[in-house]
């Protein structure tokens, strides 16, 4: 049995005064690929969020490697290993795509070159001195996933990769995704393309209301698909 | 005589030599305004009390300690980025996250309290500053007599924010700070110490406000209103310029400085007033300044 790296357990969260996370249980191990599925609204992001440090208003627990992410000063975060590529992509529009390439800090050995970057993410060569946000979506999302493996970090946060892009990137970030997942990369994955998920997922975790409300086992999600479908509302 | 438009070119080319005096200072002032504005979103307007300080501080070495021209140019400025460091981390902090109304309140709290010390302790008279031996004299251009300290200024503060510009837009450094401006939050998920950059900022701006009233000392008269009746116009520039430009406050800073200059010839009575009616007709046709991004 791998050992867990990310153990949250009850896990509130508030922006401002709206309190959006009842308590949110779950786990990662080692090398898992993990994701959170669930409805629009249901807290997924804001989960992602209260790990990474952008939500500051939280209670509970969660350790990352025995380090407890909530008493960590937000931008020590990074520097647990922790990669966070938001919902929004967050490319700079004031910074080139190579300044956005370059711009998080390396925090540990065994970052990627920008040369394997480019071997993993073919249409962002060349592009060097490109505006960030001229990019495509799709160029956008790899940018920020491939700004997130130079830094070192071995665990991501990847929050709706393929929103919105069309079905062959969708094919090229799931490649990618399989090919961290073999380099030994923890992923918890927010995603809504079931499909997508299935295809590189180990488990899966049902959020609701700012809860974890059930678990699925990658292997018995054809069993489970009913449940799964009456969770998610399809 | 030469004329140009019925002026003496002799006339023109001084007015012109001292609005570009005038707006290298404008420039240097508004430069760190408006990096202080993009990153902290703070109107600092206590930048003046700075630039004044940075002159007193000057001449305090000079005075008091004997430490001349180029020396403080490098020790003033440190001496007013850290007094800005500590003012950033001890009060300013606070206010961020509410209304821009708070910290535009508490700088220009501060800049009444540190014009107020400097009235108390020297007086409303100025103090002056001798030109350094190595930039007395005058260059004789032929059609105008030109001063080596003036040219200095001129070329020193083009240099300085050039540096600056070069800085903020073209290296890692200016990446971050840039990111930063955009979305803090996401920098800091980064691993980047934003609040550290928020204080060495807001150090830099005004170190560099100090840096220019070391620069305006063997010019101006060194006393304690000398920033607040510059702030003004600079506060002027960079609307003009556009808030947050770094380039916009660069060249507005100076092309006003200029035309100033030029009003003086030609209309002295609106000369005190050029800037302003320049700035209201910016705001009128591009409200979000001559290179400002519309949001
Ligand atoms: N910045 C915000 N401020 C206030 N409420 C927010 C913010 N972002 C999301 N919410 C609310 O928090 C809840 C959870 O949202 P989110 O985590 O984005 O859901 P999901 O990612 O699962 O779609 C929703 O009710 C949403 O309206
Ligand atoms: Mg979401």
């Amino acid at each position: 049995m791998a050992e867990i790296r990310l153990q949250v357990s009850a896990l509130e969260g508030w922006y401002g005064e709206s309190h959006v996370l009842h308590g949110v249980t779950f786990d990662v191990k080692r090398g898992e690929v993990v994701t959170l599925l669930g409805r629009n609204g249901a807290g997924k992001t804001s989960t992602l969020r209260a790990l990474a440090g952008v939500m500051r208003k939280r209670r509970g627990s969660a350790l990352l490697d025995g380090h407890d992410l909530l008493s960590t000063p937000p931008h020590r975060v990074a520097h647990l290993g922790l990669g966070f590529v938001p919902e929004e992509r967050g490319i700079f529009s004031s910074l080139t795509v190579r300044e956005n390439l370059m711009l998080p800090p390396v925090v540990r050995q065994g970052g990627w070159s920008v040369d394997a970057i480019h071997e993993l993410f073919p249409n962002l060569k060349g592009r060097d001195t490109t505006t960030g946000t001229r990019l495509s979506g799709g160029e956008q999302q790899m940018l920020a996933i491939a700004r997130i493996l130079r830094t070192g970090c071995d665990i991501i946060l990847l929050d709706e990769p393929t929103e919105g892009l069309a079905p062959v990137i969708v094919e090229q970030i799931g490649k990618a995704l399989v090919r961290l997942k073999e380099k030994g990369f923890t992923v918890l994955l927010v995603e809504q393309n079931l499909n997508f998920a299935r295809g590189v997922a180990d488990r899966h975790y049902v959020v609701e209301q700012g809860r974890v409300v059930d678990e699925f086992a990658n292997d018995s999600l054809s069993a489970s698909m009913d449940q799964l479908n009456r969770y998610l509302g399809i | 005589m030469t004329e140009l438009f019925g002026v003496p070119l002799a006339v023109l080319s001084g007015q012109v030599m001292i609005g570009l005096i005038n707006g290298s200072f404008y420039a240097l002032l508004s430069l760190g305004l408006a990096i202080i504005f993009g990153l902290l979103n703070v109107i600092n307007f206590a930048h003046g009390a700075f630039y004044m300080v940075g002159a007193f501080v000057s001449w305090g070495l000079l005075t008091y300690a004997g430490v001349g021209y180029w020396p403080s140019l490098v020790l003033t400025p440190l001496i007013v980025g850290a007094f800005g460091a500590v003012f950033e981390r001890t009060m300013l902090r606070r206010l961020y996250g509410l209304d821009h109304l708070f910290s535009l309140l508490l700088t220009f709290g501060l800049a009444l309290a540190l014009e107020g010390v400097f009235r108390w302790i020297y007086g409303a008279g100025g103090k002056s500053y001798p030109v350094p031996p190595s930039l007395q004299g005058v260059y004789n251009l032929g059609f105008m007599m030109l001063p080596v300290y003036r040219a200095w200024v001129i070329v020193a503060s083009l240099a300085i924010c050039l540096v600056a510009w070069v800085l903020i837009e073209k290296t890692p450094l200016g990446a971050r700070l840039r990111a930063a401006t955009e979305n803090p939050k996401l920098v800091t998920a980064f691993g980047i110490n934003v609040p550290l950059m928020l204080t060495l900022t807001y150090a830099a701006g005004v170190g560099l406000a100090g840096l220019a009233g070391a620069m305006a000392a063997p010019i101006y008269q060194v006393s304690p209103n000398m920033g607040s009746s510059l702030i003004v116009i600079v506060f002027a520039v960079v609307v003009i310029g556009g808030m947050g430009s770094i380039m916009g406050s660069i060249v507005t800073g100076l092309m006003l400085g200029v035309l100033e200059g030029l009003t003086k010839v030609f209309f002295p009575t609106a000369s005190a007033i050029t800037v302003f009616i320049v700035m209201i007709l910016v705001l009128l046709l591009r409200p979000a300044g001559l290179f400002g991004k519309d949001k």
